[in-house]
């Protein structure tokens, strides 16, 4: 009896479906990566060892563009409704509350508020607003007032979170740093938090001699 | 699938006079372009993740602090560090007064060479006892927020636990002025 030969098989594999898959990841990669939305200001933030993802929700975030002009953004739409009343009772501003509430950020000095209020959102540049105004040797320092109203905002808000976030530029100058560690701590911010890039340690440093998880206390 | 039959049955049997011409394959090897598609995915998983933002977390003191309280520190323990403008690092040693302000004011720059600000906390923070150890950051106001970053990151890179960030004192200024005008 002779044995059935059994053809002989090719060893080429049909890579057409291993694409398939390696396409389909990359496409799904691609649109599920949130792209960084074009921001309205433009800043480089410096680098730093700390490996603490910063915070992305409850955030004060105050923004030192490269130029040195101060913004203001919040996430909370509550604590913005409760900011406006406050600072519409103290300026005597008629500020269009739900204009104030769709503001990502604030840039101009309280003076400005209603005009800055109607500009459409995808005009808002970084460029062409004045900033809020922190230099005290030029008039009042605007943020205490600002930070101020947060902080009343914060404490009627039935003991909300509250994360500070710093984002500052490279090269932006001390002063505006400054006078916004000045505006914290008048009303008694003494925690803040300082965005940066992530990284390394640098090898053979103190730190780096240090247990992994002594890092997470600092 | 995405196959194409190309034997073409029995194309092999060629005929006495008649001459085919050689049939070329159409498959093509994707190998190149699945590598290619893995590679992208790679990146694109490694892009995401590494453009997280971190937080560097700073701690105020309270503004409350009365001068006196805040000289607390042994003179020999302290290491105070001017930044001025261009980068420039500057430092000193325990007290400044006008008799030692030129052999005792030195500078430094941002690398870790032997001149760097981190050589120079590390061998301090070697040679003074650890609850002494301060380090007082003193900005000017041509540095750049990028400096002083840079700086509290030596902080917790050289695990410096005592530091303070004071303003600069007019004597101090102009002495990183006239230093920076000399360097040039």
């Amino acid at each position: 009896m002779s044995r059935a030969k059994l053809p002989r098989k090719s060893t080429n594999i049909d890579m057409t479906a291993m694409c398939d898959v390696a396409f389909l990841l990359l496409s799904f990669f691609i649109l599920t990566t949130k792209f960084k939305p074009a921001e309205a200001i433009t800043v480089t933030t410096p680098s730093s060892v700390a490996s603490k993802v910063a915070p992305d929700k409850d955030i004060v975030l105050i923004t030192i563009d490269k130029n040195g002009k101060v913004f203001l953004g919040l996430d909370d739409e509550d604590i913005k409704g409760a900011m406006v009343d406050i600072i519409n009772k103290q300026k005597n501003l008629s500020l269009d509350a739900n204009a104030f509430k769709k503001a990502e950020f604030y840039g101009t000095p309280f003076s400005q508020l209603p005009q800055f209020l109607k500009i459409p959102k995808e005009d808002l540049k970084g460029d062409a607003l004045p900033g809020i105004p922190v230099d005290s040797t030029k008039g009042p320092n605007e943020l205490i007032e600002w930070m101020g109203v947060i902080h009343t905002a914060y404490e009627n808000s039935g003991g909300k979170k509250i994360n500070i976030l710093l984002k500052g530029d490279n090269d932006s100058k001390y002063p505006s740093f400054d006078a916004v560690v000045k505006a914290l701590k008048k009303n008694d911010f003494l925690k803040f938090q300082m965005v940066t890039n992530p990284e390394a340690v640098p090898v053979g440093s103190d730190l780096y001699k240090q247990p992994r998880e002594d890092e997470g206390k600092k | 699938m995405a196959e194409m039959d190309t034997s073409s049955g029995g194309g092999h049997k060629k005929g006495p006079g008649v001459k085919k011409g050689k049939k070329l394959s159409t498959r093509v090897d994707l190998t190149p372009m699945v590598d290619l598609g893995f590679l992208l995915i790679t990146f694109f998983i490694f892009t995401t993740t590494m453009s997280q933002a971190t937080a560097f977390k700073l701690n105020l003191p309270k503004d409350a602090d009365k001068p006196e309280d805040q000289n607390k520190a042994k003179e020999s323990g302290v290491l105070t560090i001017l930044l001025g403008k261009d980068n420039h690092v500057f430092y000193y040693e325990g007290m400044l007064d006008n008799n030692n302000a030129s052999s005792e004011f030195k500078s430094a720059n941002f690398g870790n060479g032997e001149n760097g600000i981190r050589t120079i906390i590390m061998r301090k923070k070697a040679n003074t006892p650890p609850d002494d150890f301060v380090v007082v950051i003193k900005p000017n106001n041509e540095c750049t927020y990028k400096n002083v970053v840079d700086i509290l990151d030596e902080m917790s890179i050289n695990v410096v636990k005592k530091y303070a960030l004071v303003d600069i004192s007019e004597v101090e200024n102009q002495l990183v002025k006239v230093t920076e005008a000399a360097g040039k």
